[in-house]
């Protein structure tokens, strides 16, 4: 059955209203004038006392009552064949109780330095790292390639001798999967079909009335969260394996553990109930899961495998590295007349070097070409990472833009205001920015500042896209005694999903926060969604609600009687069940739920298709930065971040603001600090650490303030759409862009480090003489 | 079962002693190291006086702690850490270990009113030190300011760090009651935190201290 709502949906209180028919068991979605008590307000975290007494047990906190702790053995030769592995010595080591090698039979393949080659399992972790010590592989040591320009050669050598078949995780919008072409290290060119062709984007290019073109690098980033890969493996009977996961997918991590020890589902339950951060490296089990139930099992002991920092910067993914050559043009009034890219970048031994994202997706053009390449190199493979591909494309595509509009002599803003006139959000986030943001103040002419230090402002758009997903099931139950547990197997990686779904449930029960109890973080539970692509709060809460609504629904059946009436003219609020007329006649949600049958009911809201599909599908975001260049001594320091961003409805503008500073901080510490740095000599990464990998802390830290435009479409009962990928996406190119404003030159390489500064400053002082 | 951690244990490297309680007894003075031959080594390692007077060589001791106010006693090797003594064998989890180096300072706790890093401390040097860690900042069932704080201000994400980071503000807090958001950002100058959520961490810690 269904039924008819009238919504008033748009962006801010600019709405209009619309006709909608929805499933009869459905609450009437929330629209732009939805009078809410905790969502989209500031809601602490529901598990901030767990958080902030150490109560809270990550993966890596897990001791079980004979646990053995897992160390692996990891090839030192980026490239190898590995003949004959000795055992012996470490097998009649003190404590060690299972050694098994990755690989059964050998030869074994190595392909870069650290990749996995067995792993022990010892009595104490100290026992684990000595015994490896005293392993002996023979290894054929052949000739390697980490660096992607000499891989690209024909007299390199081949990482591969194989087809490499995509095996990234990545959320790539609407992208055909065709076979793509791999001749020696080289994988691709990828071209998208529905793109243009390049003639026709080159003689858009030809016909326009100014052209930039430029070739710009990115460095490849670790993804470094606080708590390591590593899980913690128990065989609680001889076909039922209990797993305790770092991971942002306690489903796919379930599914790999089951396809790979040919288990039913139903015997594998994977448990994270904290979860240290992973950005997108944690969206798959890793080898490390794998191997930690194969030495449990051995063993007949719980194992813990947790890796060290050293190996999770080596050897559990990355953003890769990318080059970037950019043509755009545009005609006199400011009109993109196309856009052309050819890029490559190293993945290592992974695939997902693109970028195109952001030059295909933000902006309105005639014509678009794209040529992606990845490059496999004998380096530690590429994995998703928080908006993979865009923080690299956007950095490339909002430094051309920008350079153009100053070519057209046209303010940066306004020329991004022209171009995208196709999309109301962005319209409206680019005059916020313009109007509160310090952007009307910023240097009319690029390094007009005198003095040494100098100060700049710089813009950039960032875009992401909405996903949600679909069948996740969420459960509400109302005990006789009024409490009420709300659960999914979604995990919590720090976005404060549990605290989301607390509220929604709080919302639409009438109920505080406080009150509900929210059971997450089982592959026990209902179905819910990896933490992948910004969909756990567009995925999840939507059912939350749903679920909630229908609980609601039995309480108002309970209490109709009660209350004389019938259960359309009841509310809930405050604690209470009331006439709608009359708030005098209430009865307490404790009073009521004590007439439930039994000991408690359950209802379940199952996350289907969005009613309908938004107008805009993209999310968005607009970041102007300003920064101060000390030109003596090539020093980058941001002062202050204006950020404006969309996600549907916020569910807790709270958090959803911490995601945006981490967001902008992640961009920040890539664009300036972060780099892998691997010795061509011997392939080995030479700043596998927190010394010497530099990630941002927080003495680099700028003043940030954000604005979260409320958008609502209606497409389902809660509108809420992800943050966590836009937020990060135009950070280096709005600061490349303010370092341009500052000293008057571009910066095209990242890390923007001091030398770097130093030397364009030097070039363009050799120019000028 | 018969459980490790309770066995009293030989395990050492092959050499028979642990790098780190070889160096640690040498102090000093272990310039030359590789010139020297191993008896006058070995000869000089045992007249180096150890922390609590006694020579700590290669086997497991039994030493106490103070810990949050307590006296706990602990069975360790000497070449173990604060951190995983805490962590391992006192089941005090909410100190982490995000790098072992001293850099990211995960593990910090305080030992006699100084924030350490709990990785790169000897648990026998933190023998008659009052050490505090994350658990002992909730009294009679409550939360201290400062925790509260950082619930309201939404100081963490993740939250890994955020043990870390509460520490190195306590110590701030303990030395200046009302620091300012510049001082918050040097007193947690030696704590990483990957998901960026710094801002608020400065917010919580100067709220705190008003």
């Amino acid at each position: 059955m269904a039924k008819q709502v009238k919504l008033n949906v748009g962006i801010e209180d600019n709405l209009e209203e619309i006709t909608l028919e929805i499933p009869e068991s459905t609450p009437r979605p929330w629209d732009g004038q939805a009078d809410l008590k905790y969502v989209s307000k500031r809601v602490p975290r529901v598990d901030g006392e767990a958080k902030t007494t150490g109560r809270a047990k990550y993966t890596f906190d897990i001791q079980l009552p004979g646990m053995l702790y897992g160390k692996f053995l990891r090839s030192q030769y980026p490239a190898a064949v590995i003949r004959k592995i000795d055992t012996s010595k470490a097998e009649n080591y003190p404590g060690v109780k299972a050694i098994i090698p990755v690989q059964e039979k050998l030869p074994m393949i190595v392909r870069f330095a650290g990749q996995e080659i067995l792993a022990v399992a010892a009595e104490t972790r100290h026992q684990a790292e000595e015994a490896v010590k005293l392993i002996d592989v023979t290894y054929d040591v052949r000739k390697f390639v980490v660096n992607k320009e000499a891989a690209m050669e024909k007299s390199a050598p081949i990482v591969f001798d194989t087809n490499v078949e995509e095996k990234s995780a990545e959320n790539k919008p609407g992208e055909e999967s065709g076979s793509i072409e791999q001749k020696s290290n080289i994988r691709g060119p990828r071209v998208t079909p529905r793109d243009g062709t390049p003639d026709k984007v080159d003689a858009a290019l030809a016909g326009s009335d100014a052209t930039v073109e430029a070739t710009f690098r990115t460095q490849v980033q670790t993804h470094s969260p606080m708590e390591t890969h590593g899980v913690v493996a128990h065989w609680t009977a001889e076909d039922k394996l209990k797993c305790y996961a770092s991971t942002q997918g306690v489903f796919h991590v379930r599914d790999e553990l089951a396809n790979t020890f040919s288990l039913p589902k139903s015997n594998v339950q994977v448990i994270t109930k904290f979860m240290g951060g992973g950005f997108g490296a944690k969206l798959s089990m890793s080898i490390a899961g794998f191997m930690a139930a194969k030495l449990a099992r051995k063993a007949n002991r719980p194992v813990r495998l947790m890796l060290d920092r050293k190996e999770e910067h080596l050897c559990v993914g990355n953003r890769p590295d990318s080059v970037q050559t950019l043509r755009i043009g545009a005609k006199k009034d400011g009109k993109l007349t196309g856009i052309k890219l050819i890029s490559y970048g190293t993945a290592g031994v992974g695939t997902g070097a693109g970028t195109s994202g952001p030059a295909r997706n933000i902006y309105q053009y005639d014509e678009f070409y794209a040529e992606e390449s990845d490059i496999f190199t004998n380096a530690g493979p590429g994995a998703a990472f928080r908006a993979p591909g865009h923080p690299q494309g956007a950095f490339a595509l909002e430094q051309a833009i920008d350079e153009l509009a100053h070519k057209l002599n046209i303010d940066p803003l306004e020329f991004r205001l022209l171009n995208t006139k196709h999309n109301d959000v962005r319209q409206v986030q680019l005059k916020i920015a313009a109007e509160k943001s310090n952007w009307k103040k910023r240097n009319p002419r690029p390094g007009a500042d005198s003095g040494p230090i100098k100060r700049g402002i710089g813009i950039a758009n960032s875009v992401w896209y909405y996903f949600y997903g679909q069948n996740f099931q969420v459960s509400t139950r109302v005990f006789s005694d009024g409490s009420v547990q709300v659960t999914n197997g979604v995990q919590d990686i720090g976005t404060g999903i549990t605290t989301v779904i607390a509220s929604v449930a709080a919302e639409e029960l009438g109920l505080k926060p406080s009150d509900i109890v929210v059971s997450i973080g089982d592959s026990e539970y209902g179905f819910g969604p990896s933490s992948g692509g910004s969909v756990t709060t567009g995925g999840i809460s939507p059912a939350v609600r749903d679920s909630a609504y229908l609980a609601k629904m039995r309480m108002f059946e309970i209490a109709a009687p009660l209350l004389e009436t019938t259960p359309e003219n009841l509310v809930a609020a405050d604690g209470k069940i009331f006439l709608k007329t009359d708030p005098a006649k209430n009865l307490s949600w404790n009073d009521v739920a004590k007439k439930i049958p039994g000991d408690n009911f359950i209802t379940i809201g199952e996350r289907k298709q969005d009613y309908f599909q938004p107008k805009i599908r993209t999310i968005h975001g607009v970041h102007v930065i300003e920064v101060a260049v000390d030109t003596e001594t090539g020093v980058v320091k941001p002062e202050r971040v204006f950020a404006v961003h969309d996600c549907g409805r916020s569910m807790n503008l709270l958090t959803t603001e911490s995601q945006i500073n981490g967001g902008i901080i992640q961009g920040l510490s890539y664009a300036l600090y972060e780099d892998r740095l691997l010795d061509r000599n011997t392939g080995i990464m030479v700043n596998p650490n927190f010394e010497y990998y530099k990630i941002a802390g927080s003495m680099d830290i700028p003043e940030i303030k954000s604005v979260i435009l409320n958008v609502s479409y209606g497409h389902n009962s809660t509108g809420a759409i992800g943050i966590g990928e836009p937020a990060t996406v135009a950070t280096a190119g709005a600061l490349a862009n303010a370092i341009y404003n500052a000293i008057g030159v571009r910066l095209r390489e990242l890390p923007m480090t001091p030398d770097k500064v130093l030397r364009a400053l030097e070039m363009r002082k050799g120019a000028e003489s | 079962m018969d459980h490790p951690k309770n066995k009293k244990t030989n395990e050492t490297n092959p050499k028979g002693i642990s790098r780190r309680g070889f160096l640690k007894g040498l102090g000093v003075t272990s310039i030359g190291v590789a010139a020297a031959p191993k008896s006058e080594l070995l000869a000089k390692l045992e007249k180096t006086p150890s922390p609590n007077g006694k020579l700590l060589g290669k086997d497991a001791v039994i030493i106490t702690l103070e810990v949050n106010g307590k006296s706990l006693q602990v069975e360790v090797e000497p070449r173990f850490t604060l951190a995983e003594v805490l962590r391992d064998h006192l089941n005090l989890t909410g100190t982490k270990i995000g790098c072992e180096r001293g850099a990211c300072g995960a593990c910090t706790v305080i030992m006699n009113g100084v924030t350490v890093n709990s990785c790169m401390t000897l648990a026998v040097d933190a023998i008659g030190q009052k050490i505090e860690t994350i658990e002992g900042l909730e009294k009679d069932g409550h939360l201290s300011k400062l925790q509260e704080s950082f619930i309201e201000h939404d100081g963490m994400q993740c939250g890994f760090c955020t043990p870390g980071m509460i520490m190195s503000a306590k110590d701030l807090l303990d030395k200046n009651p009302h620091p300012t958001r510049e001082e918050a950002q040097e007193a947690t100058a030696g704590n990483l935190c990957r998901c960026g959520t710094y801002p608020k961490v400065f917010e919580a810690i100067v709220a705190a201290g008003k």
